[in-house]
């Protein structure tokens, strides 16, 4: 508590931009993996091979990615785009087959009411698919979410800043204090994404409240 | 013999599912237990092989108590068969059928041969034996289900709705298939269902449970038709009941009358008849026709009215009725076992036939409940 | 910079000796399978006992939901508090086996208790009354049953814990993970990079061999790679999918 008490502002700064480093490839990859889910939907024979890519991707440990990250971009090892990068390619490789189940859930009969009332590609997949996905979307980005939170903190290893660096320094320093409050910051951050998405997406299927949906 | 005495299920919740339950299911034949749900009759079957032990009261197989004797021995000398089959989806549909001889202990190529053998048994093709329960139909599953049951020969069969997750024309199939494969084996089987037809199809006797896992009758089906013991029974029996009861009476002599006949692709001769029936080269009914219609031209097989069902002489009441009703010159149309014409029916006449019929009033089946008895007497 | 990375693979001397790739490369190896083993000691009576009985299914969500705590957190703090405990190279070993364990139980439990707990009651049902007796039940039917999701379990608990034996340099474990802190605290960039091109790669092999080896175990009947169906199918009641896709187990570290 002392550590915190003397400490807090940094702990703000760096909770900031641990947000920045977990929340922005959570954006980007959930703009990305929607087309990629939907082609894995749209042509089944691209399944198998878009969901084991994503999924061959999702298998290499966040610190060797960093660190290959400047190989493949040609960044400075410091450059936090590479985290950015690195968080965003985990983001694709867990929502992309999140997403192509999602659409996939969505009921042949809706879909076929809704191409009979005229709603064609693209206006049919943001009007009628997207939402009725939304549940099963927002669950795969909760474990994302969660998982981004977890992983962003071992940048500290390769100089990025944010959260990490207390567990980091606390750890160094053997200061108890500063540990924990690296751990409980980066559980409370993990904790809160994981509200916010819960409450999108509540916000956004509100036939899920109503009484006699489904639960 | 499969003896229930004064067998009781409670549950732990409190729930009485099986209520002083006496029951004998006679060896050699097939015995149903048949009500709606929440009568406790998979409960009673489920206690057969103690994969639900009863709380009070005893199950004696052959005069021994089951309850004494080892529960995994005990199971393994009896078939069961079960709803969704409940196959291993791991294992061939071969292995499948050889799980019993396997636990027993028999070498693997009697298992094998064993199990191919059961596999033609169930009317299934060889090929199938080496398929998963996953590549099969849920029919073909059945079958699996109960080629598995019969692998070790048990003398005693426990068969829990085997037939209601198929379809209607499935289901019919298995059925008739079940029982043929009974006419040669002969086992003793107890068998459950909430289908009152099937219950009155397949058994030898039939014992109608209540809810709260009383017994209600036990008869035979005929008997049951014609003498339910109360209301429940009448209501769970059904409105029909007069109707198929006569599905048991085995036609007398009808005086069946000959019927004029015109072979298709030929030219009917004569206007008189408002209806004439068509039959093929070797005297086999095809339809009806109006002579009227056709004219001086030949008959072809879009004039046919198809809409008549064919009763077999020597068949049952309820055949010759419905050939009778469904026919459109209101003659059924009866044919022998090899599918000829013998002539043809009216439905006052097979009314008549009814009429001078007796009811069965004996039931030859073991113990016929309370009010059963006392209710054919009333009614005599 | 490809230049200076691929110098450091030519280089002899990285090939050989303690600090050298086969030498790194089996204590990782060692090290992963270590926790692996002693996580699935644990996980798999407990997530069959659980699946079995459907008792206890808390076990299940609190291992669950601590896979929020961060990896690094867990591993600084465990090695902080138990490592003082213990003398030479015990001090390092035993908090990052602690933690690698700790992290591979999750997985593990949740792929047993699912795979057990997905396997189709009317089967069960049968093996019992055939006259199996529990350990049969369990061995001949539920065992082979749960295998896709026990495996998958495996694979995520495998992943997670070949990632986290890379951070676990940092508390002074051998592995693979020297290269990559080490490279990184000497601004040594190509001896970094190659360590985290092992790592990728060491990943991915195992990844595609723990593939292999599911599909050779696990029933064809159960994976829905059985295809194909009788042509004379007398109804069409039942054509379920019975590919069981594993749920997503994973958290990477």
């Amino acid at each position: 508590m002392d550590w915190l008490a003397s400490n807090w502002r940094t702990v703000g700064e760096l909770t900031l931009s641990h947000l920045y480093l977990a929340g922005v490839p959570l954006l980007l990859g959930l703009a990305l993996s929607v087309p990629l889910g939907w082609t894995a939907k749209r042509w089944r024979g691209s399944y198998a091979a878009v969901v084991t890519s994503t999924g061959l991707l999702y298998t290499i440990p966040s610190l060797a990615l960093f660190v290959i990250m400047p190989l493949v971009l040609g960044t400075k090892i410091l450059d936090p785009v590479n985290v950015l990068v690195a968080m965003t390619i985990y983001t694709v490789a867990l929502l992309t087959r999140t997403v192509a189940d999602g659409l996939m859930s969505v009921p042949d009969h809706v879909e076929q009411a809704a191409t009979a009332m005229g709603y064609g590609g693209l206006r049919r997949l943001f009007g009628v698919e997207l939402p009725l996905a939304v549940p099963v979307i927002a669950a795969g980005l909760r474990v994302a979410a969660v998982s981004n939170v977890s992983i962003v903190s071992i940048a500290s290893v390769i100089g990025v800043s944010q959260l990490g660096d207390l567990l980091l320094d606390g750890y160094r320093r053997i200061i108890w204090g500063e540990l924990l409050t690296g751990i409980v910051a980066t559980l409370l951050l993990a904790l809160l994404l994981d509200a916010v998405i819960q409450l999108g997406s509540r916000a956004l299927t509100p036939w899920q409240r109503v009484a006699g949906g489904r639960p | 013999m499969i003896r229930f005495d004064a067998v009781t299920k409670e549950f732990p919740d409190g729930t009485v599912a099986v209520d002083d339950l006496t029951l004998t299911a006679p060896t050699g034949k097939i015995t149903v237990l048949v009500g709606p749900s929440g009568c406790g009759k998979t409960t009673s079957l489920r206690m057969v092989n103690r994969m639900i032990e009863p709380t009070r009261g005893s199950i004696s197989l052959d005069g021994q108590d089951t309850g004494r004797m080892d529960q995994a021995e005990l199971r393994r000398g009896i078939g069961y068969v079960i709803q969704h089959a409940g196959l291993f989806p791991h294992r061939t549909v071969l292995d499948n059928i050889g799980t019993v001889p396997r636990l027993l202990g028999w070498d693997r190529k009697k298992i094998r041969e064993r199990s191919s053998e059961l596999l033609e048994r169930v009317g299934l093709e060889a090929h199938l034996g080496e398929r998963y329960p996953s590549q099969l139909s849920g029919g073909q599953q059945q079958r699996v289900g109960v080629a598995r049951a019969l692998a070790a020969d048990p003398p005693v069969m426990l068969m829990d709705e085997p037939f209601s997750a198929v379809d209607p024309i499935v289901r019919e199939q298995l059925q008739d298939e079940f029982l043929r494969l009974q006419d040669e084996l002969g086992k003793t089987i107890v068998f459950v269902t909430h289908d009152i037809d099937e219950a009155i199809k397949l058994g030898d006797q039939v014992a109608v449970l209540r809810v709260g896992g009383t017994l209600a009758q036990v008869a035979e089906p005929a008997y049951l038709l014609a003498h339910p013991a109360d209301d429940f029974v009448a209501d769970f029996v059904g409105r029909d009941r007069g109707y198929r009861a006569l599905q048991f009476q085995e036609t007398p002599r009808l005086p069946l009358r000959p019927e004029r006949c015109v072979v298709l692709g030929e030219r009917p001769e004569g206007r008189g008849s408002t209806w004439l029936l068509v039959v093929d080269d070797d005297r086999k009914p095809l339809g009806w026709v109006e002579p009227a219609r056709v004219g001086d031209r030949a008959v072809e097989d879009a004039d046919l009215h198809r809409g008549g069902t064919v009763a077999r002489a020597g068949g049952t009441l309820r055949g010759a009725l419905d050939a009778a009703l469904s026919s459109p010159s209101r003659r059924g149309v009866v044919v022998d076992d090899s599918g000829t014409l013998v002539g043809t029916v009216m439905a006052h006449e097979v009314l008549s036939a009814i009429e001078d019929t007796d009811r069965p009033e004996r039931d030859e089946g073991d113990p016929v409940r309370g009010g059963a008895v006392t209710v054919a007497g009333d009614e005599a | 910079m490809i230049a200076s990375l691929l110098d450091w693979f030519l280089d002899p001397a990285n090939w050989s000796g303690e600090d050298g790739i086969p030498a790194r490369l089996f204590e990782h190896l060692w090290y992963s399978a270590l926790a692996v083993g002693l996580g699935l000691v644990v996980a798999l009576p407990l997530g069959l006992w659980v699946g079995h009985s459907g008792r206890g299914r808390w076990v299940v969500s609190v291992a669950n939901s601590a896979r929020a705590v961060p990896t690094l957190g867990l591993l600084f703090a465990v090695a902080l508090w138990v490592g003082p405990a213990f003398r030479g190279d015990l001090a390092y070993l035993v908090p990052s086996t602690l933690v690698l364990v700790l992290l591979a139980l999750p997985p593990l439990l949740a792929g047993t208790y699912a795979g057990v707990e997905a396997v189709d009651p009317a089967a069960r049902d049968a093996a019992q009354g055939v006259g199996m007796t529990g350990w049969q039940v369990l061995r001949q039917v539920e065992l082979p049953c749960a295998l896709p999701l026990l495996l998958s379990g495996v694979r995520t608990a495998v992943l997670q814990v070949v990632a986290t034996t890379t951070i676990a340099a940092l508390i002074g474990l051998g592995g693979l993970g020297r290269y990559l802190i080490d490279g990184i605290a000497l601004g040594d960039y190509p001896r970094a990079a190659g360590g985290a091109l092992l790592v990728a790669l060491l990943a991915v092999v195992l990844e595609g061999m723990l593939a292999l080896l599911q599909r050779k175990v696990v029933s064809p009947g159960l994976s829905g790679r059985a295809v194909g169906r009788s042509r004379n199918d007398d109804d069409a009641g039942t054509g379920k999918e019975t590919a069981q896709e594993p749920v997503d187990l994973r958290a990477p570290a």
